[in-house]
């Protein structure tokens, strides 16, 4: 069975078909891409995982349970965790702070315990802090811990919201075109992270990414869509040299180009 | 210059920092202590309205500064804790027993009212606060069997493990009382800002959408935050109609809502010091303009007051946000700094165009 499985999805806004009749699913311990042009409906996929979003028709399972059934706030507890296209990070507050809020799932006391600060309040703290700890050494953010969010750099919100999302201890992390507006330097450790997500931390990861130099690197099967419904499915090869795909990125004129230069090339 | 040399993660979670912080505020707990000895009686007075005020302002800082919710109607919430107060006191509680109960009952209903109010936003919200502030006028005058209605209500004597505080008899047994409440209110305050529920307010202020995500129930946050922000606020209305002997629907007016969203902006709204502030601030200022007016040798001028208050706001919003304790944090950066600051540190950082917000 699918660690995620989406099954005959259909959402539309009004007139707008944004997913139509999207079928996926994702393994436990792989890396699943989801590319297309904009509008595609990929971060559309995404806030319905997140429940943001109720499909029309359609299943959405994470582990066998049924996920429409979830409020938005109770995905998280089910060992989701996400990234924000456009950065949602809570500004004015610390870095630290940020990252503790990503514990809050695992918050085990009661509201007079916390007030009062007493019993199993400090104990949870200092387990909290350690482990956001272990977060912050990973993705070496040491020097940013007790920075407000407000004066970073772009390419350190970036980071801090994937550390955010790690501090929940996911088992399947779905990342928002995690390298939208990095340099190729930041762009580089991003794609070292997430092999070491899934690597070291046994996570499952499904990303919307543009940028086809990651995806074809990191990732392990690549769905593509357009106008909301599939084009293609399988390894980044596979989907980069899809006829459907190149039609749908570059118009239809080009696919007769690359079939003469494909020969030329390899 | 300073360093923080961390070595356990209780520093990070520990209320002081440092030795010296901590050392800096045991002092001005002593002084605090002390001060009836130190003041007149009539100044004592005036302190005594500070701590009272910044209670209630902390009521309303942990709701607007800390949870991002607007609240025009915590006269209300201060008139309701007061009322309830004297009932349960009349009734027969003891004092602090109908204090303490006043301050939870409050919460319970602000809660209760929370759940369909803060399906609302910003200015709504304001709205529909502003609304229940004015709702609490009539209620009062209405309900004349409990309140007293316009003719006011006269607070009982009131003693604490026997002994009689009087404003007149001991003012320093008041200031006390209030002071002995300002730091509970605090240390509660404190406390929840260094655990999950305070992060989760702070979350829900900035972003609802990744706090969800994140696993926090924003409804349930905000009812949370707006039920503790009304037993805050209780407790500090208790302690105003008590301080002040007697009290109607007009000392819970409307206008003690926006006095106090105006004191925790120019106090600095997200901070702690800046209720205290701010409390400061509003109690002082009828003392200093009637002093100022006196010795410019004329009369005083009606209206002076909230004309005084009004500008001082205006020019807060316009050129320090952040308020006084902002301000201060600046200072003490460019002391701490000398002679290193530069000038540009603080410079606001124009913060990205955010899109595609789900709400």
């Amino acid at each position: 069975m699918s660690l995620l499985e989406l099954k005959n999805v259909t959402l539309k806004f009004g007139g707008v078909t944004a997913v139509n009749n999207l079928s996926l699913s994702v393994e436990e311990g792989e890396v699943f891409a989801l590319v297309g042009p904009n509008g595609a409906g990929k971060s559309t996929v995404f806030n319905m995982i997140s429940r943001f979003y109720r499909p029309f028709r359609g299943s959405i399972t994470f582990d066998g349970q049924d996920l429409l059934k979830q409020k938005p706030h109770q995905v998280s507890g089910h060992g989701i965790a996400r990234t924000f296209q456009n950065i949602e990070l809570f500004e004015r507050a610390t870095v630290l702070q940020n990252l503790l809020v990503g514990r809050h799932r695992l918050r085990k006391t009661m509201l007079l315990e916390e007030m009062l600060f007493i019993g199993r309040a400090r104990a949870q703290e200092r387990e909290s802090r350690h482990a956001v700890e272990e977060v912050i050494d990973f993705l070496d953010l040491q020097a940013y811990r007790d920075k407000h969010i407000a004066g970073l750099p772009y390419g350190v919100r970036k980071v801090v919201e994937l550390a955010r999302a790690l501090a929940t201890k996911p088992r399947l992390l779905l990342l928002d075109e995690p390298a939208s507006g990095l340099s190729v330097e930041e762009t580089q450790d991003m794609r070292w992270w997430i092999e070491d997500i899934r690597r070291q931390m046994g996570c499952t990861v499904l990303m919307v990414e543009h940028d086809m130099g990651l995806v074809g690197k990191v990732s392990d099967r690549v769905l593509a869509l357009a106008d909301g419904a599939e084009l293609a499915q399988g390894t980044p090869a596979e989907v980069q040299s899809h006829p459907a795909v190149i039609e749908a990125y570059l118009g239809t004129s080009a696919i007769s180009k690359t079939a003469n230069s494909q020969g030329e090339r390899v | 210059m300073r360093f923080h040399f961390k070595t356990t993660y209780d520093q990070d979670i520990r209320l002081f920092p440092d030795l010296w912080t901590f050392s800096l505020y045991a002092g001005l707990l002593v002084l605090m202590f002390v001060m009836p000895w130190l003041i007149s009686d009539f100044y004592l007075g005036e302190m005594t309205n500070v701590l009272i005020w910044a209670v209630a302002g902390l009521g309303l800082m942990l709701l607007t500064g800390q949870t991002g919710q607007v609240s025009l109607g915590h006269s209300a919430f201060m008139a309701l804790g007061c009322y309830l107060c004297v009932n349960f006191m009349d009734a027969g509680l003891p004092f602090l027993l109908s204090f303490v109960l006043a301050g939870i009952v409050t919460g319970l209903i602000g809660g209760i009212i929370a759940i369909p109010a803060l399906k609302l936003h910003g200015v709504y919200l304001a709205i529909f606060t502003l609304a229940l502030a004015i709702l609490a006028d009539d209620m009062i005058v209405i309900l004349e069997y409990w309140t007293g209605g316009v003719n006011g209500y006269f607070a009982p004597p009131l003693y604490v493990v026997g002994i009689e505080v009087n404003r007149w008899v001991n003012p320093a047994a008041w200031y006390y009382l209030a002071l002995g409440t300002a730091l509970v209110v605090t240390l509660l305050y404190q406390n929840l800002l260094r655990s999950p529920l305070g992060r989760a307010f702070a979350a829900v202020r900035d972003s609802e959408i990744s706090a969800q995500a994140m696993g926090v129930d924003v409804a349930r946050t905000k009812a949370i935050a707006f039920g503790i922000s009304c037993a805050f606020a209780g407790l500090g209305g208790a302690l105003m109609g008590l301080f002040a002997g007697a009290f109607n629907n007009e000392t819970f007016n409307f206008l003690i809502s926006i006095q106090l969203l105006m004191m925790i902006i120019i106090g600095g709204l997200g901070f702690v010091h800046g209720a205290f502030l701010g409390a400061i601030v509003v109690a002082f200022l009828p003392q200093f303009l009637s002093i100022l007016t006196d010795t410019m040798g004329s009369a005083s001028i009606p209206g002076l007051e909230v004309g005084v208050f009004g500008a001082i706001l205006i020019a807060f919003i316009l050129f320090e946000p952040m308020g006084l304790y902002g301000r201060w944090l600046k200072v003490r950066t460019w002391l701490e700094l000398f002679p290193f600051a530069r000038r540009d540190m603080f410079k606001r950082q124009k913060s990205y165009l955010k899109t595609e917000r789900l709400r």
